[in-house]
């Protein structure tokens, strides 16, 4: 569903990612881990179609990725930047204006499950349910392929929780795959299908989670730290 | 059922234990049917297609069983669930001699030590 092949990318003279080949099949939750700076945001731009790469290819169900991919991918931002001035509700039904494949009636019943109110300004809200609304932005989009910059970054445990929970409950496992990235691994390890760890813009492990805990014995932190070393040396 | 799980052991596993567990104790009885696959993702917040995992397990042992758009259900076999009491108890034993030994303990320390424990915890026993 993603495939990524030799891709390269450069800023000026900063190489930002090299050589990433990746294979990523629908019905999957996967996690994208790494250092600050080290390609994590850079990959789902490419796939996003927001960052051109410097060489190789990158496609989504077959086809190239450019701008026009943002019918299939949703994407969500590190950043929120969305209009001070609306409320909630308002927020949803620009989005299901800018968006053929939203889903309002999934929208409100993810809305509903965050606790958001619809009347709220958004410059009122908390970080906290920025971040929710985020989620609901997101994931009441109809498409194959969405990607989560971040989604649980700076929020405390509850908001995370309620973010973790909203994935169980609002991806559609049979038609979709969702790529995170992410710090908080530790939150969000049961939920993942597949990780991928990424270090100065190479891909230094992908593995299936659960295969990783029977074969090696490792939860995710553990497997990385060891990649890591392993890839330092 | 939301305690949280071990980061390296497989999840599927655990989770079928805790079914296992809860099964035992009764609180699920022969027949009940389970939460569906998500439902039970999102009461222990782990991936549904774990979940789906842990039910293929589950069937695999018999120990419960899907019916076609009616979901999934402990089975009402009595054999399989003795079965199943049976084993469970034989594999923790089994742990629990082995680290004792390690400790280096001999079989019959471990024996009266088990005793007196029992009999002084009797009362906890039969509430």
């Amino acid at each position: 569903m993603i495939q990524l092949e030799k891709v390269n990318k450069r800023f000026m003279k900063k190489s930002a990612l090299q050589d990433i080949s990746l294979e990523l099949t629908k019905g999957k939750i996967i996690g994208l881990v790494g250092e600050n700076g080290s390609g994590k945001s850079t990959t789902l731009k490419l796939i996003a179609g927001l960052v051109r790469p410097s060489g190789g290819s990158v496609k989504v169900n077959g086809n190239p990725v450019d701008r026009r991919i943002a019918s299939q991918v949703s994407y969500l931002s590190e950043l929120d930047d969305y209009y001070s001035f609306y409320n909630v509700g308002q927020t949803i039904d620009f989005f299901a204006e800018q968006f053929a494949d939203f889903n309002k009636e999934k929208a409100e019943e993810i809305r509903a499950f965050m606790k958001l109110d619809p009347d709220a300004k958004l410059k009122q809200l908390s970080k906290g349910n920025r971040g929710r609304l985020k989620i609901v932005l997101t994931l009441a989009r109809e498409v194959p392929v969405i990607l989560m910059d971040e989604p649980l970054s700076g929020l405390d445990p509850m908001v995370r929780d309620s973010i973790v929970k909203g994935l169980i409950s609002f991806i559609d496992l049979e038609r979709q795959i969702v790529l995170i990235t992410t710090h908080e691994i530790k939150e969000i390890e049961t939920i993942l299908d597949e990780v991928i760890a990424i270090r100065d813009g190479r891909i230094i492990g992908h593995h299936n989670v659960e295969q990783l805990r029977i074969e090696e014995n490792k939860g995710i932190v553990e497997w990385m730290t060891s990649i890591y070393d392993r890839s330092i040396n | 059922m939301s305690d949280t799980f071990h980061s390296s052991t497989p999840i599927y596993s655990q989770l079928a234990e805790r079914i296992n567990k809860q099964i035992l104790r009764g609180e699920l009885q022969p027949g009940d049917k389970l939460p569906s696959v998500r439902e039970m993702g999102l009461q222990v917040n782990v991936n549904p297609n774990t979940v789906q995992r842990t039910y293929r397990e589950l069937e695999g042992m018999m120990i419960v069983e899907s019916r076609r758009g009616q979901g999934t259900f402990v089975t009402e076999n009595q054999s399989i669930l003795q079965d199943m009491r049976e084993r469970l108890k034989q594999e923790e034993i089994s742990q629990f001699v082995a680290s004792m030994h390690e400790m280096g303990y001999k079989n019959e320390e471990i024996e009266s030590g088990l005793q007196s424990y029992l009999t002084k915890n009797k009362e906890e026993d039969t509430e």
